[in-house]
C-alpha cells in the first residue's frame, strides 16, 4: 500500500505494468512533440515574441516619446495627442500612471517597429479585444515589429496591478484600411 | 551497533509517548499528534480568513455587484492570496509532513520543542503579515512586484513565516533520519511518505529562493538598498513562486495515493513508476520559473523553450503520470474488491458517499483536466502573450491550487479528523455534500475565469467598464457574462468553504470521542490496512476504465492545445 513500506524492498526492480509503460512513453512523445512545435512556431508562426530589449533610464525613454510625439502628431483627443507615424517606421509607447501615452494612428498592413516602456512602476500592455500581451518593465526598452492585419478602433488595457488607479490606465490605438493612393504619395515624396 | 547505543536508542524512543490507531495499527507519537493537530487547526483558520476575502474580491468582480471600493478590492486581493496560497497551504502542508514521517512511519517526532518554535514563527509572521495589509500601504498583490513598495513589515511577516516552514521541513528530514536509524520501518519509506519527501525537498529549495529575493526586497524597503531591479526580482521570485506550487503538487498527489490505500486498500500499480514521477518533480523544478516570464522584455527565446519545455514537461510527464497510476490503483483496488463488472463498475460503486474518496477524486478529476492543460497552454513560449495577465491566470491557478490542492486538503482531513483528532465527524450529510459544493464552486471559478481571459478581461483588475479612464473601451457582452458566471459559482465555493470549515470546527470541539471498538462513520477500509491488490502486470486485473479515463484526458489535451494556436494564428503579427 501506498501506506506502507513497498512490498519488495528492492522496488526498483519491479516488472512495470504495461499501461503504466505505454502512457509514459505517449505522454513522453507529446511533451517532445510540444517542444518541437515551439520551436516549429519561430519559423512557420507569425507570432513571436521578440527578444529586443535595450537598458534605458526611465527619463531618456519619456523624452524620446515626447519627442516622437510631437513630430508626428494629427490632433488630440481628450488632451492626449494623436500621433500618426510614417509606416515602417519606429513608434513609442510609453506606460505610466495611469495612461498609455500617446495615442497612435497605425496603418493595416503596414509593420512598425512599436518601443514599449514603463517611466515608473510595471505595467502590462493588453490589445484589446485582440488579446495581445505583453508585460513592460521601468529600464527596460523592448522593441517589438507589430503588423496590424484588421482596421479599427483598439484599447489598450493594464494588466499589470499599478496601484490604486490601475483600473484607469488604458489607452487606444486607430488602425485605419490601407491608403493606396497615399502611401504612393508618401514613396514620391521619398519619405 | 554496540550494545550501548541499543540501549541508548531504546530509552530516548520509550521517551516518547505512543498510542496505537486501532484502525490502522500505527503508532502514533503524541507529540507528532499535537503538532499535527495544531498545524491542521491554523491552516484552517487562515483559510476562513482568505476565503471570505476570495468572496468578497469575486462579488467585486461581479460587474453587476462590484461590492468593495478599490482601495479595499485591492488590499482584500493581497489579503486574499497571501492567506490561502501560503497561510493556509504552508500550515497544512507541514501537518501532512509530520504525519507523513512520524504517525507513517511509526517513529516518535524528534525536537518538539523546536517544531513548536517553527509552529510559532509561522504563526507570528502570518499574524504581522495580515495587520500590515490591513493597516492599508501594503496592497501590493502578494507578489510585491518592485518598484511598488509595501511597509516593511510586510516582508518580515513573509520571512519570519518562511522560516518557520523551513524548521518544519528540518523536523521532517530529521524524522526520517531517526527513524531509520530506530528501525521504525522495514524496508524502504512508504511511497506517501516518499511524496512527502519529495514536496520537503522542494520546499527547502523554495524557501532558500525566497530567502534570496525576500531579505534584499525588505532591506529595500527600510532604506538599506537603493534599488531592486525588476526582472531581477522577478527571475527569482518566480524561483520560489513556481516550485512551492510544485510543493502543493507533491503533497496533494501523495493525498491522493493515501486516500486510495486507507478507503480502498489501493496499492500502487508499481512502486517504480510512481517514485520515478515523484522524482522527476525534484529533477525537473528550477527553471520552471521560466513560464511566467513568457512575456518579458529581453530574455531569449532559447531561453524560455528550453526553460519551459525540457524543465517543464518532464515535471508535466511527472503530474500526467500519476494522473494514470492514481486511478489505475483505485481500479485495481475495487475490481479486487469485487467491483469487477464492465469498464466503470468499480467507479460507480466506489465510496462516493464518502467526503474523503469524494474529495480526492474531484480533485484528482479537475487538478488533470482544469489545472493541468490550462497550465501548459499558458506556459507555452507563444501561447502566453494570450492570456498573460489576463484573468485566464487566476483561472488557471484555482484549477490547480483551489480543485487540485485545496480540494485534496479538504478530503485528507476527513481521515485527520478521525486517526489523529479521534474525533468523529459531526454533521456528516453535510460533510457529505461539502466536496461537491465545493468542487463544483471551484470548478465554476477556474472555468469562468479562464473564459473571461480568453475574451481579454485583466486580472487584479477593479472595474472592467473603465468608467473612470479617461479613454474609454467597452468589454465585450460575453466578458462581462462570465465574471457574473464567476460570481455566482464563487458564492457556491464559498459554501462549500464554510462548511468545511463548520465541519472541522464543529468535530475538533462537539465531535464525539472516539473510543475503542467505534464504528467510523466514514469507515476505512475494511481489510484494516492491508493491500488488496498486487503488484505486476501478473497478479493485476486489466484496467480499462482507467484507459478510457485517461484517453478522454489526452484527446481534451491535444484539442485544447491546438484551439490555443488557432487563436494565436489570428493575432495581429508581431515579432
Ligand atoms: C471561496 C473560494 C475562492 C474564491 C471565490 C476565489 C476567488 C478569487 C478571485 C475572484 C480572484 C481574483 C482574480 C483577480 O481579480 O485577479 C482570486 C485570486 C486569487 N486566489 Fe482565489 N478564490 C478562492 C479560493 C482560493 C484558494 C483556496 C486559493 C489558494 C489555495 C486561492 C488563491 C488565489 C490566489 C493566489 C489569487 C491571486 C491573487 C493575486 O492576484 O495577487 N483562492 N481568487
Ligand atoms: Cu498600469
Ligand atoms: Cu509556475
Amino acid at each position: 500500500m501506498a501506506v506502507t513500506p513497498p512490498a519488495q524492498r528492492i522496488w526498483w526492480n519491479e516488472p512495470i505494468e504495461r499501461v503504466e509503460l505505454t502512457w509514459v512513453i505517449i505522454a513522453f512523445l507529446w511533451g517532445l512533440f510540444m517542444f518541437g512545435f515551439m520551436i516549429a512556431w519561430h519559423f512557420i508562426g507569425g507570432q513571436n515574441l521578440s527578444r529586443e530589449a535595450y537598458r534605458i533610464a526611465p527619463s531618456k525613454y519619456e523624452a524620446k516619446v515626447e519627442e516622437f510625439a510631437k513630430k508626428h502628431t494629427v490632433r488630440e483627443e481628450k488632451g492626449v495627442p494623436v500621433v500618426k507615424p510614417p509606416a515602417g517606421s519606429d513608434i513609442y509607447i510609453l506606460g505610466r500612471l495611469w495612461q498609455w501615452w500617446p495615442i497612435l494612428e497605425l496603418e493595416k498592413g503596414q509593420s512598425y517597429r512599436v518601443h514599449i516602456s514603463s517611466i515608473d512602476w510595471q505595467h502590462g500592455f493588453s490589445l484589446q479585444p485582440t488579446n495581445i500581451n505583453i508585460q513592460v518593465h521601468p529600464g527596460y526598452e523592448h522593441v517589438i515589429t507589430l503588423t496590424p492585419t484588421e482596421a479599427g478602433e483598439f484599447g489598450i488595457v493594464c494588466n499589470e496591478f499599478c496601484g490604486i488607479g490601475h483600473h484607469t490606465m488604458t489607452g487606444k490605438i486607430y488602425v485605419t484600411e490601407p491608403k493606396r493612393a497615399e502611401s504612393g504619395q508618401r514613396l514620391a515624396d521619398g519619405r | 551497533m554496540t550494545a550501548e547505543t541499543v540501549v541508548g536508542v531504546g530509552r530516548r524512543a520509550a521517551a516518547a509517548d505512543f498510542r496505537t490507531c486501532p484502525y490502522t495499527g500505527l503508532k502514533v507519537d503524541a507529540a507528532a499528534q499535537t503538532l499535527i493537530k495544531a498545524n491542521a487547526v491554523a491552516a484552517v483558520v487562515f483559510l476562513l480568513i482568505g476565503g471570505l476575502m476570495g468572496l468578497l474580491v469575486a462579488l467585486t468582480r461581479w460587474p453587476a455587484v462590484h461590492l468593495l471600493p478599490a482601495d479595499w478590492f485591492y488590499l482584500v486581493l493581497t489579503g486574499h492570496g497571501a492567506n490561502v496560497l501560503l497561510f493556509w497551504i504552508i500550515f497544512f502542508e507541514i501537518a501532512v509532513l509530520y504525519f507523513a514521517s512520524a504517525v507513517l512511519l511509526n517513529c516518535r517526532l524528534p525536537a518538539p520543542k523546536f517544531a513548536w518554535l517553527g509552529f510559532a514563527l509561522m504563526v507570528v509572521g502570518a499574524i504581522i503579515t495580515n495587520v500590515v495589509v490591513l493597516q492599508g500601504e501594503s496592497s501590493v498583490m502578494f507578489t510585491s512586484y518592485p518598484p511598488m513598495m509595501a511597509k516593511p513589515n510586510f516582508y518580515l511577516g513573509l520571512i519570519l513565516f518562511a522560516v518557520g516552514a523551513l524548521i518544519g521541513c528540518a523536523i521532517f528530514f530529521a524524522t526520517l533520519a531517526i527513524a531509520k536509524q530506530e528501525r521504525t520501518y522495514e524496508g524502504s519509506i512508504p511511497l506517501v511518505t516518499f511524496g512527502a519527501l519529495t514536496a520537503a525537498i522542494i520546499a527547502v529549495f523554495t524557501i532558500a529562493s525566497g530567502a534570496i529575493i525576500l531579505i534584499p526586497t525588505w532591506l529595500w524597503s527600510l532604506g538599506l538598498i537603493g534599488e531592486i531591479d525588476p526582472l531581477m526580482y522577478k527571475v527569482v521570485w518566480w524561483a520560489m513562486g513556481h516550485s512551492s506550487q510544485q510543493i502543493n503538487v507533491s503533497a496533494h498527489v501523495s493525498i491522493w495515493y493515501m486516500v486510495g490505500a486507507l478507503l480502498l486498500g489501493a496499492k500502487p500499480l508499481s512502486e517504480k513508476v510512481s517514485r520515478t514521477a515523484f522524482f522527476l518533480y525534484i529533477l525537473f523544478l528550477q527553471l520552471a520559473s521560466a513560464h511566467h516570464l513568457l512575456a518579458e522584455p529581453g530574455l531569449t527565446a532559447s531561453w524560455k523553450i528550453v526553460n519551459t519545455s525540457y524543465m517543464m514537461y518532464l515535471a508535466v510527464l511527472g503530474s500526467m503520470i500519476h494522473g494514470l497510476t492514481v486511478p489505475g490503483s483505485i481500479e485495481a483496488a475495487q475490481r479486487k474488491n469485487g467491483y469487477d463488472k464492465g469498464v466503470f463498475e468499480w467507479l460507480r460503486k466506489a465510496p462516493w458517499g464518502n467526503p474523503a474518496f469524494a474529495g480526492m477524486f474531484l480533485s484528482l478529476v479537475m487538478f488533470g483536466f482544469i489545472g493541468g492543460i490550462s497550465g501548459v497552454v499558458l506556459g507555452t513560449e507563444q501561447l502566453n502573450v494570450l492570456m498573460h495577465n489576463t484573468i485566464y491566470v487566476p483561472g488557471h491557478f484555482h484549477g490547480t491550487v483551489v480543485t487540485g490542492t485545496t480540494l485534496a486538503f479538504m478530503a485528507g482531513t476527513y481521515l485527520v479528523l478521525p486517526l489523529i483528532f479521534q474525533r468523529e465527524i459531526v454533521w456528516p450529510k453535510l460533510a457529505k455534500i461539502q466536496p461537491y459544493l465545493f468542487g463544483i464552486g471551484a470548478a465554476g471559478i477556474s472555468l469562468f475565469m479562464m473564459g473571461a481571459g480568453t475574451l481579454g478581461v485583466a486580472r487584479r483588475h477593479w472595474d472592467i467598464t473603465f468608467s473612470d479612464a479617461e479613454l474609454s473601451f467597452a468589454h465585450s457582452a460575453g466578458a462581462f457574462l462570465m465574471m457574473g458566471l464567476n460570481g455566482v459559482f464563487a458564492i457556491l465555493a464559498a459554501l462549500g468553504g464554510a462548511i468545511y470549515v463548520l465541519v472541522v470546527v464543529g468535530t475538533v470541539l462537539f465531535g464525539k470521542k472516539i473510543t475503542a471498538g467505534h464504528k467510523l462513520t466514514f469507515p476505512l477500509h475494511a481489510g484494516g490496512g492491508a493491500a488488496v491488490s498486487q503488484y505486476g502486470s501478473h497478479a493485476t486485473t486489466k484496467l480499462p476504465g482507467t484507459i478510457v479515463l485517461v484517453a478522454i484526458f489526452f484527446v481534451c489535451f491535444v484539442l485544447y492545445y491546438f484551439i490555443n494556436w488557432k487563436y494565436l494564428s489570428e493575432l495581429w503579427l508581431f515579432r
